[in-house]
């Protein structure tokens, strides 16, 4: 059944490729499609590799081949709040609230965007991170929500949480491509979107996508999952351990000075 | 070594974080105090949410209080019954904290409201207990004796009703004011993540009018049972105690803990008591600069769950 969807989707989005293009598709490969987020977890690198599929030979009438990929975390809403000085301290006074905004939001392109990318298929295919971030209607909640935006924005490219990567595709020969994407320390979990665009004079040719699963595993699984399913449990067995390590320091302490 | 933080969702180093938890055990030590109040800010430092902050450190003050009252028990140091109807208020105060620490979240003003509430119990508290520990230092100087301390002072504590007999105390007084008290210091353990301990202490002592042997003890009894519900409260309503981060300070901290005791002992009490002081302002003033200072970014982003 997921199989049929993901072959549907597939079949969707070669769909919009447009008649010039069809004869270019993308066969893509990513060097893990999950994550696992153990005790020691410090970030991940994802190798994320492709070529591209051609009947004929490269049209020679057209402009160069050009590759974006993007790598999406799980939206959430999200409060911005900006601090300004009430009776001489920094308060938070202002705030708006953003439908959805990515977790995590990486564009790795093999040139400048604005060289390879058209605003339409921009805003058709949602690449950029202005046109992931949905935020209808902000704009009544707050004077200048555009610089809630540009603050969100800010932000979260400061954490390594939005990035963007202009000219770290590979490309040779019009055909293979590679990328490294760094996934930070600080991941959220859940279904991450790799998306894979193929570009000639800026319109987009052919799409794909796939998905990498990041999960926490092993003890933080346990703990996380104990925390939000048994928060009793959880944090009668956070007391215990302190008392027992209360209790063993006292107990070795007495024992060290007799 | 880099450890993932399952609630906080961060990656910090294992190391670091038992060094922060070893030094603050060695103040806590020497001094005898619980170290919230400087666990809390210090893992706000390093970028640990608020809201975990605040509930991990209230599970590590349970640890070290635990640690430390053992200690008072085989010294006869406990007033249980003062323990008791000072524990009484604070779970009251701990309640009511744990609720205005969601609403404060909600509204967006949980960091103000918890940098406000350190720099002015931190301030005050620093501010008085430098001054009385300097004069009482200087005047064991001129006289070269130990300062006069009138053990049992009658104020207007002492006619108010419902009296009872706290019989470790030697006291006969109203559970009205340690009722009181125990709420504000149960209400502060919620909303700072602190035992409360720095402001028992001086409370027992001026206001209540408890011989001094019983005040670490006794204050120490009713902060297990106020953080350790604390604790709970936040792990239930909010699901933000981090068990892992809260082992590895309790580790470092125990460890600290025991060399701080040993080098506490060299010093004199009001040597001690100055260093304590003047360590309490440092804290205060240097969330109060955070405050007062233009920060570099005037934007904060707090990511929603989904509907």
């Amino acid at each position: 059944m997921i199989r049929l969807i993901a072959v549907l989707m597939l079949a969707a989005l070669a769909g919009p490729a447009g008649p010039a293009g069809a004869d270019e598709t993308i066969v893509a490969g990513m060097s893990q499609n999950r994550v696992s987020i153990t005790a020691d977890f410090d970030g991940s690198e994802i190798l994320i590799y492709g070529a591209v599929k051609r009947e004929t030979p490269p049209p020679g009438n057209r402009g160069p081949l050009e590759v974006i990929v993007t790598v999406e975390g799980p939206s959430t809403p999200v409060t911005v709040r900006r601090k300004a000085r009430v009776a001489g301290i920094w308060v938070n006074n202002a705030s708006v609230t953003v439908d959805s905004a990515p977790s995590f939001y990486a564009v790795a392109t093999t040139g400048p965007l604005d060289h390879i990318l058209s605003d339409t298929d921009n805003l058709r295919y949602g690449i950029t991170i202005e046109r992931v971030i949905r935020a209808v209607g902000i704009t009544d909640e707050a004077e200048k929500a555009g610089e809630f935006l540009l603050g969100l924005l800010r932000v979260r490219t400061n954490e390594g949480r939005y990035r963007i990567l202009q000219g770290k595709v590979e490309l040779t020969e019009e055909t293979l491509f590679r990328t490294d994407v760094i996934l930070p320390a600080n991941l959220t979990e859940g279904e991450y979107k790799v998306r894979l665009f193929l570009l000639r004079d800026k319109r987009v040719i052919a799409s794909q996508e796939r998905v990498i699963g990041v999960r926490k595993e092993g003890l933080e699984r346990f703990i996380f999952n104990l925390a939000q399913e048994q928060p009793l449990v959880y944090g009668l067995i956070s007391l215990v351990l302190a008392a027992a390590a209360g209790w063993g320091a006292s107990a070795a302490f007495r024992l060290a000075r007799a | 070594m880099q450890l993932y933080l399952p609630i906080a969702e961060i990656s910090v180093n294992a190391f670091l974080i038992l060094g922060l938890g070893g030094i603050v055990g060695f103040l806590s030590g020497m001094f005898g105090v619980g170290g919230g109040f400087l666990i809390t800010p210090l893992l706000f430092f390093i970028g640990v949410p608020p809201a975990v902050a605040v509930a991990t450190g209230a599970n590590q003050v349970v640890a070290s209080s635990i640690s430390g009252v053992l200690a008072q028990l085989r010294r006869k140091g406990v007033d249980f019954q003062m323990g008791g109807v000072l524990l009484a208020g604070g779970i009251v105060g701990s309640a009511i904290g744990v609720w205005v620490f969601r609403l404060m979240t909600k509204a967006g003003q949980v960091d103000l409201f918890v940098q406000l509430s350190y720099v002015l119990f931190l301030g005050l508290i620093g501010a008085l207990m430098f001054q009385e520990s300097l004069r009482s230092f200087l005047r064991s100087r001129q006289a070269g004796g130990a300062p006069v301390r009138r053990s049992h002072v009658h104020s207007w504590v002492h006619g108010l009703p419902i009296k009872m007999k706290f019989r470790a105390s030697g006291l006969y007084i109203s559970v009205i004011p340690p009722l009181l008290i125990g709420a504000a210091v149960g209400f502060l353990a919620a909303i700072m993540g602190v035992g409360g301990g720095f402001i028992m202490v001086p409370a027992m002592i001026y206001l209540l009018g408890m011989p001094t042997k019983v005040v670490i003890g006794t204050s120490l009894f009713q902060i297990i049972f106020v953080t350790a519900f604390t604790t709970v409260m936040h792990a239930v309503t909010s699901q933000t105690v981090d068990m892992l981060l809260a082992l590895l300070l309790i580790l470092g901290g125990v460890v600290g803990a025991q060399i701080g005791a040993r080098v506490g002992m060299r010093l004199k009490a009001e040597q001690l008591r100055i260093l304590l002081s003047l360590l309490v302002l440092a804290v205060a003033l240097r969330i109060a600069v955070d405050l007062l200072v233009t920060p570099s970014e005037l934007y904060s982003v707090a990511a929603g769950v989904l509907p």
